[in-house]
């Protein structure tokens, strides 16, 4: 144990987790006044405005949603829902959802393990490992895609679900590691040395506690991922043509010689109802169980 | 040992993944029974949208061939195509590509020419592909893709406002007619600009239309050794009279609209005037507001000094140098660049839904000249008078193009300049400083292409 509790202390500065704890818990108990009521509801409302503002445009023809003012009385038409259906959205939703299924699974298959070893038994240079992980998002994108491009290319991996896949893990799973090993981070030592003591293995003490432990931080860390997955278009524009994802099908409704922003606004608003009801979902795994009631 | 177990099983659980993606990916992209599937790309456009939906025409008259579509913007499509055809990596068999590109990609080798396609076809009819288009979509006599659509620029404009401000618009008229006009049905308090003029920057956007100004007012962009002219006096005349009309009399925030914002100002009944391409004549009606629809009224592109002036462009079909189905290619090609494929967009689509502007047929549609009656008639005149070999009045070095200078470093110069411009049309700096900034770089550029010695 004396090997974990060294560069548990030693990593606190970069860990923004415990951090945010006991300010989270300190609100939940006082009520705040009405100011600052008053002040989050406007925060919420600027921030929910382009939605709403979407939804709007996306139930208007293109003549009412051209308008110079907003238009809110309104003959609302689903026209542009359909179009977009037709326009063969399922085929590319499969798509988008089996590359962010199968790459988060598999991020969060080599980031616990990675982030076990970087936190809770920390491999020799953990410090090391980790900044390498991290380096390897601080070049462009677009600076690596000519060689990607090849690569892909030469693999006969162009215009595959294989090929968004493996690159999603890669843009995913630095982040991953950094997120899962600040959740692994907090869980106690003396839990593991209690399990230690109760003769649970490595594997065991796993399964049974750590991994119950940090699940919200789990499902936070695969929403993020699902999300980055989700939404990710340089990936899908430069190396897909036909199998492709949403984003790409977004794209073929930027077109010339027409009026397109209701039709945008409605196949935009499809898009992103799946990643709200993930949003949902995770939310309330997230509120549920907080992680330091362990040991009191 | 255990640790090592446990790592082998997680490598294999995330083997078995990777199988199944893997797995899942071939069974959609092969086709089972054998058929040729070729890709199509396509910039994103009405017309183009309409020929994907109407696609099991072609699928049931070829049943070896199934075609699949990747719809992208222009501005997407271009460095997609692009990237796919220089690293010869066969992702595409047919692209479609702007008139711009055509002689370019078609020296790099990129696209192959379709005469004897051409040939071996009598149905597709080359003679009646009209002329001008035929020219700009083709390089050292050959032509090299097959036009989709073509699009010339003309005056949309309202004659309700025009009446009431006592103008009349020629169907030919001048620029100064134009700016006169401009003027008096400039009407500030109601909201209504005089005239919508592009001003966002991009060699597609702003410096397409300015460019026809350029022409007209006897500039140029180049002399013929490759000097480029863009502080000569009737250049400087020229912008200078195009950011002048717009600042006085155009939209609001000029600089930041492109024909997207145009578009939705002429439809909105937020403009009087608007000098754009010919294919806006059908949106502009279609999702015009009451007050627009019934009063909107073309005329050709105003002009100053050469005869005509509207500019010339055509989106093309052509097939790529890396296609392993080339000859599948081409009968997809012909298909959707048929007479009988026009037919059949306007009975099931619409006939204000056909590809217009690229076969003379076309025109003599009756259905067509009935749904099209106010600009059918001038677009093809548009495109019948632009002269492509000679667009400006003194002559130039390159061939073809209008609106355009047919070099692959134009895209660079162009952004450029037309940023320069855009600069001064929302005032940051003068037209004379916009146009030395521009001369200075242009002269670099050109210089290191070895253009100009």
């Amino acid at each position: 144990m004396t090997v974990t509790a060294a560069p548990l202390g030693q990593d606190k500065a970069v860990d923004p987790g415990p951090a945010d704890r006991p300010r989270r818990r300190r609100r939940d108990r006082d009520t705040a006044g009405w100011p600052v009521a008053v002040l989050g509801w406007l925060g919420s409302l600027l921030l929910f405005s382009p939605i709403a503002y979407m939804l709007l445009k996306s139930f208007q023809t293109e003549t009412d949603a051209a308008a110079p003012a907003p238009k809110l009385a309104f003959h609302p038409t689903l026209e542009h829902y359909q179009d977009a259906f037709q326009a063969g959205f399922w085929a590319y939703a499969g798509n988008s959802i089996a590359v962010a299924a199968v790459s988060t699974i598999l991020v969060l298959l080599l980031a616990v393990p990675a982030a076990y070893a970087l936190a809770v038994r920390p491999v020799r240079k953990a410090q090391d490992a980790l900044f390498f992980f991290i380096s390897t998002k601080m070049m462009p994108v677009a600076a690596g895609i000519i060689p990607i491009y090849v690569v892909a290319q030469r693999l006969g991996l162009l215009n595959t679900v294989v090929v968004l896949v493996i690159l999603h893990l890669g843009m995913n799973l630095p982040l991953a590691i950094w997120m899962i090993r600040s959740f692994l981070q907090e869980v106690p030592g003396e839990v593991l040395e209690a399990a230690a003591l109760d003769g649970a293995g490595r594997l065991r003490t796993m399964r049974s506690i750590v991994l119950p432990l940090v699940r919200p931080g789990l499902w936070s860390t695969a929403l993020l991922c699902c999300v980055f997955s989700w939404n990710e278009y340089f990936y899908a524009v430069n190396l897909t043509t036909t199998t492709s994802t949403l984003p790409l099908f977004m794209q073929k409704f930027l077109s010339f010689g027409e009026l397109y922003t209701a039709q945008v606004a409605a196949v935009a608003t499809v898009v992103s109802i799946p990643v709200v009801i993930l949003g949902w979902i995770c939310q309330r795994s997230l509120v549920r169980g907080l992680l330091f009631g362990a040991v009191k | 040992m255990p640790r090592n177990k446990r790592l082998l099983t997680a490598l294999l659980a995330v083997g078995t993944l990777f199988a199944v993606a893997a797995c899942s990916d071939n069974s959609a992209g092969q086709d089972a029974s054998g058929k040729t599937t070729i890709t199509v790309a396509l910039a994103a456009n009405p017309q183009m949208k309409t020929a994907e939906s109407l696609i099991s025409d072609f699928e049931q008259k070829n049943p070896g061939i199934k075609v699949k579509f990747t719809v992208l913007p222009e501005n997407d499509l271009r460095p997609a195509v692009t990237k796919d055809v220089a690293t010869n990596s066969g992702q595409y068999d047919v692209a479609m590509i702007g008139s711009y590109e055509v002689p370019i990609w078609a020296k790099n080798g990129w696209i192959v020419p379709l005469d004897d396609y051409v040939a071996k076809d009598p149905a597709w009819d080359a003679t009646d592909v009209l002329q001008p288009i035929k020219d700009i979509v083709s390089a050292s006599g050959k032509l090299y893709a097959a036009p989709f659509y073509g699009s010339s620029s003309f005056l949309i404009y309202r004659k309700d406002l025009a009446q009431k401000a006592g103008v009349t618009i020629p169907e030919k008229p001048t620029w100064d007619q134009v700016a006169a006009a401009a003027a008096k049905m400039d009407d500030k308090s109601n909201g209504v600009s005089g005239i919508c003029l592009r001003g966002l920057p991009g060699w597609g956007q702003n410096l397409a239309a300015i460019t026809t100004v350029i022409n007209t007012f006897g500039g140029r962009w180049f002399d013929e050794q490759w000097r480029p002219q863009l502080t000569s006096p009737e250049t400087t005349r020229a912008v200078k009279f195009y950011v002048d009309l717009v600042r006085a009399h155009g939209q609001p925030d000029a600089a930041k609209e492109g024909w997207e914002g145009c578009l939705q100002q002429m439809t909105q009944g937020k403009t009087a005037m608007w000098y754009d391409d010919t294919v806006f004549a059908g949106p502009a009606l279609q999702d015009g507001i009451p007050a627009v629809k019934d009063n909107l009224a073309f005329a050709l592109a105003p002009v100053d000094k050469t005869p005509a002036s509207g500019w010339l462009w055509a989106w093309a079909l052509a097939v790529t140098k890396s296609s392993k189905h080339q000859d599948a290619a081409w009968k997809f090609i012909s298909w959707a660049t048929s007479k009988d494929y026009i037919k059949l967009a306007g009975t099931k689509a619409g006939w204000d839904a056909i590809p217009p502007g690229s076969r003379a047929s076309t025109y003599d549609i009756p259905e067509y000249q009935e749904a099209a009656k106010s600009y059918a008639g001038l677009t093809l005149t548009s495109i019948n008078t632009a002269n492509p070999k000679q667009p400006t009045v003194q002559p130039v070095p390159y061939c073809c193009g209008v609106q355009y200078v047919q070099i692959p470093e134009f895209v660079d110069i162009g952004d450029y300049v037309s940023q320069q411009i855009a600069g001064a049309i929302s005032g940051t700096q003068s037209v004379p400083d916009a146009l030395q900034k521009s001369q200075e770089y242009t002269e670099k550029v050109v210089r290191k292409a070895g253009l100009l010695k």
